[in-house]
């Protein structure tokens, strides 16, 4: 007897979304025994990283503030991963619209007005747009790789934002600190629920989810972005352009990355600092692997690794855990659902030899 | 050793009850044969027969569930190809073992498991080449030889190991009848030297030209064995196939109306290094008419359909004219609103999607001229629809339009497909490789839809490599060589010589120049 | 610009060139086999940070710069097991090899930061180095150095000439047909993967023992993603990858010696983009110049092969 592997002549529904929960679960086993070996208490910091959080009013809603940029990140990264258009360089394009939404900020500090919170949204979607369009131009004008390209201007991102902060936009009265005003209040996201940072890009992301839903499944927009990334020559036998998708997925993926970039300045951090996000724009990546490219999936995603993010700084301040320990269980959450894809699309079956009967032959 | 592994009949090989399975269907049940050195034993069978998952086997490349085979006479497990040619057997795949950007010499190099030293193997190369009648030059690049070219590498790499058996696998799928006529005189020297050979084919009369036995499989099975110079073609067909085909009804001539499809001068440079340039193509297709495209694999048939389907475009508008409308330099979805459907070649990833469900892959060339989707969004119950017309009308074999199309057999995604396109009504079809790897039954149906589609009025264009095919069921006929059309003649009026000169002409005098003198001539003598 | 200036500044390049080419060599022989793997930065990190640990730990630079190529093998190995056994998604795995490798090497380097350690010593060849100009500049450097010049020349011999590079480029150019000949695709992927760990792990050991002998978080600073880009930049072709490194090498050695002089003025941020915007750039040229660097990739480079039967 012996195991045979077979590929399935047509995936698994079920275990398409059964693997993301039971990864999810291999990976607390798995940081367990890492958290045990480390010399920490493994139940105690399962507890501060998975269910201390969800304890208090202010741990959801903390929550949800931390899964409202992941989610929205990933949903456009996501529409970009279904085209094959591989950006990885979310953190870049947070960093830019921060970048910009902030200047707007700054360039009307102290001024009142309903107008400037709008302005500094699309600030923002339009410097992670920018950002996003660098890659797109080079990959449909010379197939340069999207990957490489989006990844190399998030080093430049950063190293421009810390050339602001440390130049031109260094408060004045900030004792020579490398960090910008705090925004006024007109420039600042208004909160949803007294005495905590919950705010109203949350509902964004939502709006964002249940529109990119919409598109993704039912629209001949999402259509043809599933057959670009599926088979591109089946697209152009439809009559879809590549060049479009590549376009249009870089752009939505950056200007969403740009906009939660605002939300972040705009909203808990309240002033251009030099590191905007702890690498949201990575995390974002596996959020949308582990949504399984699927806009309400990844709102599940995002809400599982805003938890790991709330839950390590708890069990940092708890118990000395490490700030890195949670990076390496992100990765590893990763790799458990990329692991587990195999049996999405392959079937394990035990064989022993057997005669060969009549009615096993097709006719 | 096992008592009853020899047996004294001399036989070079000898197969009993292998059997091998694949999820959801049994390739080979309980196949036994034998086959004599010096002798050239056919293997008939049908697409999906289980010719090529037997030969794979017998290679080493599979390994059976069940059964053994024996070796001159010893019981033997091949458990790889290395094994394989070990024991003397060699194999020429009908897909090409072959890596393109390597040259001659190394693609030589690499299928042997002694190394050699390159300048010593380049003369071997040279020699044993010239001595079969197939040169073959060590340092030239492989992407830049033609297909038959290509071959002989294939079959020097298995000459230079002296073989004691041959396997080859559909040889003349690539060939022109002259390139082939010159294949089964080596083939023959081989035989004649005691080399075994198993020739797969389902070309009837090439067996009865040149095999000594057949073994016939039907559904993964040994139906009968017989020798070929005794029989039929007929017979043959009827013993691989199971059933009377049912010929074909006789078109009738002349009926064709206003001219629908009129190229003109199309020129499309070469994508790639691999591609080929198509030159001046020009023809007219009119409505009620059937024009065929022959000529051999790898001449400019892909090219030619994207240029006709819109998937290249080119500047000059009235290089294609649809309906009297230039279309030269609209895209896909244009010309499909004008009328012009088409179906590749290529089924998975170009035709149809393998992981969406028939509905989107329904939905994904009918979109436009059906109305599939109105203000951007899609129209689920009217794609359902039409994905369950196609199943029902063109007979698809399958539990539902929900299924994934990877999970349908090749022949019933490949009826799923061109029905996709004639329930569009076009004006205009194109086809290419209608029939490829699909079964009889199949086959018929999907010739009695295009037909009756040219019956209705439209003109249809259908690009095949399949001779019979073509002077089955086309009104005229061209052939297309190195991106060069000829002009179109009636299929009544053609013979099979004249096709095979013209399907090897141009190719000849761009290769080895032995194909040029050869080439002229068979001109000169016919 | 005299010779004391000039030597110095060369030697220099050398250096920043090396992590770049050590890492880079390995990935080219990954490509070459038909595997894209991403996750160089990851690997060059956990190599860093273990090649760092080991020095620190026992003192003895050998066995630091074998943990730093042992470290990034065992990185590359689990990205093998994703990528070729169990066929993953070659681009997703790879993204997620760097997280893990920026995770895990942050996590190990804990203890880590601030340690200081003793620069690896330089080995000069006898005579040679005595030379005037060319002996400071060729034949003075630590061994990591003359390794990296050394397997330059051994992967192009082993590509070019050797049976089983022969067989590496086959399986990257049609693994359907080495498989029909008899090939193992998927060992034979392995072993090109394991290379390119260890080669990536040398390269983060050259940067913690060599280059700045210390150890800090993404010490690497995207040089993994500068040498994927060097693989493509060299269309595939070890010589050409030495001359890429080196050339990257000068702009990272360039930008520091204008922030160092003061002689321009422009913000310290503005030059440490240069290696970012050349990469960006150079990518750029090659893929405009013409077809023949695409045409230089492997054709299965990023698919996925599984064996049926």
């Amino acid at each position: 007897m012996r195991i045979k592997i077979e590929p399935r002549r047509q995936i698994s529904r079920p275990l398409q979304w059964a693997t993301p929960p039971l990864s999810v679960l291999a990976t607390v086993v798995a940081a367990f025994v890492l958290f045990a070996c480390m010399g920490y208490d493994p139940s105690r910091a399962l507890y501060d990283l998975f269910v201390a959080p969800l304890l208090s009013l202010q741990g959801l809603t903390e929550l949800a503030l931390k899964a409202s940029p992941l989610v929205m990140i990933g949903v456009g990264l996501a529409a970009g991963f279904r085209a094959n258009v591989w950006n990885i360089g979310a953190e870049g394009q947070l960093t830019m619209g921060a970048i910009a939404g902030g200047g707007v900020a700054l360039l009307f500090y102290g001024q009142d007005g309903v107008w400037i919170l709008p302005l500094m949204c699309l600030a923002g979607i339009l410097g992670g747009m920018a950002w996003g369009a660098i890659p797109a131009f080079l990959k449909t004008r010379f197939e340069v790789s999207e990957i490489l390209v989006s990844l190399m201007l998030t080093y430049v991102a950063e190293l421009f934002l810390s050339m602001l902060i440390i130049g031109p936009w260094k408060d004045p009265e900030g004792m020579n600190f490398p960090q910008s005003r705090m925004f006024s209040d007109s420039a600042l996201l208004p909160t949803l629920v007294d005495g905590t940072r919950l705010n109203v890009g949350v509902l964004a992301s939502l709006a964002i989810v249940l529109i990119a839903w919409v598109v993704m499944t039912r629209s001949i927009l999402g259509f043809e972005i599933r057959t670009v990334g599926s088979a591109p020559a089946a697209a152009r036998y439809a009559g879809f352009s590549r060049d479009k998708v590549v376009w249009l997925t870089l752009l939505v993926g950056g200007g969403l990355a740009g906009l939660a970039g605002v939300f972040e300045v705009a909203g808990p951090i309240g002033q251009i600092i030099p590191k905007i996000t702890p690498g949201y724009g990575f995390t974002a990546i596996i959020v949308a692997f582990l949504g399984r490219l699927h806009p309400l999936g990844i709102l599940a995603a995002g809400l599982v690794m805003a938890l790991s993010y709330i839950g390590a700084d708890n069990a940092q301040v708890d118990m000395g855990l490490p700030n890195a320990a949670t990076g390496l269980v992100q990765a590893m959450l990763l790799f458990f659902l990329l692991a587990s894809d195999f049996l999405v699309r392959y079937r394990l079956r035990l064989i022993r030899p057997q005669p060969i009967r009549a009615e096993e032959v097709p006719a | 050793m096992n008592e009853d592994s020899t047996n004294g009949s001399g036989d070079r090989l000898e197969l009993r009850g292998l059997t091998k399975r694949f999820p959801g269907v049994v390739a080979n049940a309980g196949v036994s044969l034998a086959v004599k050195p010096g002798e050239i034993h056919a293997l008939l069978g049908e697409n999906g027969a289980g010719k090529s998952t037997l030969v794979k086997m017998i290679y080493g490349i599979l390994q059976p569930d069940e059964g053994e085979m024996l070796w001159n006479g010893v019981r033997t497990a091949i458990q790889n190809p290395h094994a394989a040619r070990a024991l003397g057997i060699g194999m020429v795949f009908q897909h090409f073992s072959l890596f393109e950007a390597m040259t001659v010499l190394e693609n030589v190099a690499i299928g042997l498991d002694r190394p050699e030293r390159p300048a010593k193997l380049a003369q071997r190369i040279r020699e044993v080449s010239t001595a079969y009648g197939l040169p073959l030059d060590p340092d030239r690049d492989v992407h830049s030889l033609s297909v038959g070219e290509r071959q002989r590498i294939e079959i020097v790499r298995c000459l230079l190991l002296s073989p004691k058996l041959l396997i080859m696998d559909e040889p003349t799928s690539v060939l022109t009848p002259q390139e082939a006529d010159r294949l089964f005189e080596t083939l023959r020297q081989l035989a004649h030297e005691g080399c075994a050979i198993l020739y797969i084919s389902h070309k009837l009369a090439e067996i009865k030209a040149l095999c000594d036995r057949a073994t016939i499989l039907r559904g993964g099975k040994v139906v009968a064995s017989c020798d070929p110079k005794n029989e039929t073609a007929a017979s043959m067909a009827q013993m691989m196939i199971g059933a009377q085909i049912r010929p074909l009804q006789q078109r009738g001539g002349g009926t064709a109306g206003k001219p629908r499809l009129v190229v003109d001068g199309l020129d499309l440079p070469a994508e790639g290094s691999h591609g080929i340039a198509l030159k001046g193509i020009s023809f007219e297709v009119r409505s009620g008419e059937i024009l065929g495209v022959a000529g051999v694999a790898g001449n400019g048939q892909n090219e030619l359909l994207l240029a006709l389907s819109g998937e290249r475009t080119v500047a000059r508008s009235h290089a294609v004219m649809l309906d009297g409308t230039p279309a030269g330099s609209l895209g896909a979805a244009r010309r499909r609103a004008l009328g012009l459907c088409s179906v590749p070649e290529e089924r998975n990833g170009h035709a149809a999607v393998p992981e969406f469900s028939l509905t989107d892959n329904a939905v994904l060339s009918a979109h436009g001229r059906l109305k599939l989707c109105s203000g951007g969004l899609l129209r689920a119950g009217r794609a359902l629809d039409f994905a369950a017309r196609i199943i029902r009308d063109f007979d698809v074999r399958t539990p539902g339009a929900g299924s994934a199309a990877s999970s349908l057999s090749g022949g019933n995604l490949q009826k799923f497909i061109v029905g996709r396109e004639i329930l569009q009504n076009p004006g205009i079809l194109v086809v290419s490789q209608p029939t490829w790897g699909v079964d009889a039954g199949a086959a018929a149906s999907i010739h009695a839809a295009l037909l009756n589609l040219a019956a209705s009025g439209s003109a249809v264009v259908v690009i095949s490599q399949d001779l019979d095919e073509l002077l089955a069921i086309s009104d005229r006929l061209a052939v297309i060589n190195v991106g060069v059309l000829s002009s179109a003649v009636p299929t009544a009026s053609v013979s099979l010589a004249e096709l095979g000169l013209l399907m090897g002409g141009i190719h000849g005098a761009e290769s080895a120049p032995v194909d040029h003198v050869e080439t002229r001539e068979l001109a000169n003598a016919h | 610009m005299n010779a004391s200036v000039l030597v110095p500044l060369l030697v220099s390049v050398i250096t920043a060139a090396t992590p770049l080419l050590l890492a880079a060599l390995g990935e080219l022989v990954v490509e070459r086999s038909g595997v894209l793997n991403l996750g160089v930065e990851g690997m060059m990190l956990v190599g860093a940070i273990c090649a760092f640990a080991a020095m620190s730990t026992t003192g003895n630079p050998v066995l630091g710069i074998l943990a730093g190529a042992a470290a990034g093998a065992a990185t590359a190995a689990l990205f093998g097991v994703l990528v070729l056994t169990l066929a993953s998604n070659q681009v997703a795995t790879g993204l997620a090899l760097t997280l893990f490798g920026i995770g895990l090497s942050a996590l190990i380097g804990q203890g880590f930061v601030g340690h200081p350690i003793p620069i690896l010593p330089k080995l000069a060849i006898p005579v040679l180095s005595d030379l005037p100009v060319l002996g400071p500049l060729l034949f003075h450097h630590d061994i990591l150095i003359y390794l990296s010049v050394a397997a330059t020349a051994g992967v192009a011999w082993f590509l070019k000439r050797s049976r089983a590079g022969l067989i590496l480029r086959g399986v990257g150019e049609a693994d359907g047909s080495a498989h029909s000949i008899g090939y193992d695709v998927i060992r034979i992927r392995y072993y090109a993967v394991l290379f390119g760990g260890a080669m990536a792990g040398l390269g983060g050991a050259y940067l913690s023992l060599a280059y700045t002998p210390m150890w800090a978080e993404g010490m690497t600073a995207g040089r993994g993603w500068i040498a994927l880009a060097l693989v493509v930049f060299a269309a595939w072709r070890p010589w050409r990858v030495l001359g890429g490194a080196y050339l990257f090498g000068g702009v990272a050695v360039l930008q520091l010696y204008v922030q160092g002089s003061g002689a321009v003025f422009v913000p310290t941020q503005v030059l440490a983009m240069l290696p970012y915007i050349a990469t960006i750039v150079v990518l750029t040229l090659i893929s405009s110049g013409s077809m023949r660097n695409r045409l230089n990739a492997p054709a299965c480079l990023g698919k996925p092969f599984r064996p049926v039967g």
